[in-house]
């Protein structure tokens, strides 16, 4: 068998596609925190769980309504980011005149809130979620057993986040979106309808970490914690990144979702931690982080 | 003698009579989270500085002072001052990584911070992982002062407080915490004035965590053990909302943020069960949504508005 530094080689690879997953999952929601954070200038504390909502969706559309899989992954996102726009409409736009930091802290709140409801509804333990027989199984590639499941999770989300960066940077709206983040007051003079692309960006960003939800799942136990436990953890992500670009976040949350993976293999003690090690020497060498901006 | 004079006057009557009518243990819990309110709020409040990652200091002095107690017999005085050192060295690491970004990024560097220490504690063998530090003795005080006995313990604590709190006090009326103020108002203009600002939110910082650390130490002596929750972000999530639903910025509104919180989980906690995580979420929604001031700034402004009717 193949070794590298005293690690067969399949091992390696099986942590290195873990990493990918994880890591496809810090890149979405990140993602979402910088486009809501481009927008509203808030931290979006809730994004946790939002994502949590998004696999309790796809669990009890499937439990209590025989939702499958497929129909789950449009379905959830859609609900929740309805919901990110009722909470967009009723509390967050009392909030932009104000310091940065009340939206911050408004949705720490609405998260204890969400996350003690389904603590309440379904306790702390996890359900378990099935994969779709379409992608249960794994492909041989010769060298590894490759789980069908991860590579579409991997696929799923690149293309998602692929889309977003399209969608932003190429497209008129994303234009619009765009002119809106730099001057919102000019844009608003030009005839573009601000507010209403405020409360749709919010809406957006709440449906990208649903959709994040449904796609972890059938690869993780679903639990009322899920979202809380990843969110800190993206938050770090989000400072070493730096918030000012797109492809940043996303290339960000990719590769360290592979270092986390790579740490679990060569020491695991330290996979926990390790993201937040990186912070922490990001924050002294390149304190506006890699790919932001200092301002 | 001046009108808040005589308000600390009567807290203190009140506090040095309340154990005979108040269970002692639950106004020792009060005491020492008010205590941890109140390191915060020279943070938020006077500084201007969100962070979201005080549990961090509150739970670190709370291990180290009961291991020095418990497995190195150090006397209880010297541990809970170990105990504070430890959160205070913390602080200043951390401090100084976070005050490299503002704001926003403030918040999220220091609650990424506190979630590795989260995580340290959880791993280290020292801690006990999930089962906590259990058993610590209290020990005695000054050698001959039983602490096991809660009515002692209690005017311990309660001095610990009073000292703590004549410290913060003293602070944010000195030269010293004019400055903070000015950060908080206008960094730009105190830069240009020549201050060196890192170095006055760094040592701002230090001293919270500091203040911090020895409230957790003082929590950990009353119940005896150090848990994984003490360092939780949950832990530091509380500590924003008792600074905020008692008014932050004003002296006494986080002693009574805090005592609304502790009493109101004391009260709940056996009735709702895990509904009072919704509770405290909905709370920090209303307010930050309709009650910015907190319960004391609201006062004050409802107070002044009546005098200004009046004249």
């Amino acid at each position: 068998m193949t070794e590298i530094f005293g690690i067969p080689i399949q091992a390696l690879l099986g942590q290195l596609m873990l990493g990918l997953v994880n890591g496809s999952f810090y890149a979405m929601l990140s993602l979402g925190l910088a486009v809501i954070f481009g927008m509203l200038n808030i931290i979006n504390f809730a994004h946790g769980a939002l994502y949590m909502m998004g696999a309790f969706l796809a669990w009890m559309g499937l439990e209590y309504l025989g939702i499958g899989y497929w129909q789950a992954l449009l379905v959830a996102p859609l609900m929740v980011g309805i919901f990110g726009i009722a909470v967009e409409r009723s509390m967050l736009q009392w909030l932009y005149k104000l310091d940065h930091l009340y939206g911050l802290l408004l949705t720490f709140g609405l998260a204890l809130v969400l996350e003690g409801l389904f603590t309440n509804a379904y306790g702390v333990s996890g359900q378990p979620y099935q994969i779709p027989a379409e992608l249960s199984g794994a492909f041989n590639l010769g060298f590894m057993f490759l789980p069908k499941y991860r590579a579409w999770v991997i696929g799923a989300s690149l293309a998602v986040c692929f889309a977003t960066w399209f969608m932003i940077e190429k497209t008129r709206l994303g234009a619009n979106l765009r002119a809106a983040t730099e001057n919102p007051m000019l844009t608003q003079a030009f005839g573009i309808n601000v507010p209403l692309m405020v409360m749709l960006t919010y809406g957006f960003g709440a449906a990208l970490a649903g959709f994040a939800g449904v796609l972890a799942a059938p690869v993780i136990q679903i639990s009322p914690l899920m979202g809380s436990h990843l969110i800190i953890t993206v938050f770090a992500v989000v400072v070493i990144g730096g918030m000012g670009s797109i492809l940043g976040s996303i290339l960000t949350g990719l590769g360290l979702g592979v270092i986390e993976g790579l740490t679990r293999v060569f020491y695991p003690e330290a996979s926990a931690t390790v993201v937040f090690v990186i912070m922490a020497i990001v924050l002294m060498i390149r304190p506006a982080g890699l790919f932001g901006k200092e301002k | 003698m001046s009108r808040s004079a005589h308000a600390y006057l009567g807290l203190l009557a009140f506090g040095l009579a309340a154990p005979f009518f108040i269970y002692p243990v639950l106004v020792m819990k009060i005491l020492c989270f008010a205590l941890f309110a109140c390191a915060f709020n020279l943070l938020l409040g006077y500084t201007g500085l969100l962070s979201f990652g005080h549990a961090a200091f509150f739970g670190t002095a709370a291990y180290v002072a009961g291991h020095a107690i418990k497995v190195w017999g150090m006397p209880t005085e010297l541990g809970l001052l170990t105990g504070t050192l430890a959160s205070a060295l913390l602080g200043w690491a951390f401090g100084s990584l976070a005050i490299r970004r503002q704001g926003i990024y403030f918040a999220m560097v220091t609650l990424a911070l506190a979630q590795m220490m989260y995580f340290v504690f959880l791993q280290a063998p020292f801690t006990g992982g999930e089962d906590g530090l259990q058993g610590v003795p209290r020990g005695t005080l000054l050698g001959f002062i039983k602490l096991a006995d809660d009515l002692n313990l209690y005017y311990f604590v309660l001095a610990i407080f009073v000292a703590a709190f004549w410290l913060i006090h003293r602070t944010i009326h000195s030269p010293f915490g004019q400055i903070l103020k000015a950060i908080r108002e206008n960094e730009a203009r105190a830069i240009s004035l020549g201050y060196d600002v890192a170095k006055y939110k760094l040592l701002a910082f230090v001293l919270s965590a500091a203040l911090a650390g020895l409230a957790g130490a003082t929590k950990m002596l009353v119940f005896k053990f150090a848990t994984l929750t003490d360092a939780h972000w949950h832990q530091s999530g509380e500590v924003v909302l008792m600074t905020i639903l008692g008014g932050m910025g004003t002296v006494l509104g986080p002693v009574v943020g805090s005592t609304v919180i502790v009493t109101l989980q004391n009260e709940l906690a056996d009735k709702v069960g895990s509904l009072v995580t919704v509770i405290m979420g909905a709370i920090f929604m209303i307010c930050v949504l309709a009650f910015r001031r907190g319960i004391v700034g609201e006062s004050m402004a409802l107070y002044k508005r009546m005098m200004g009717l009046k004249t």
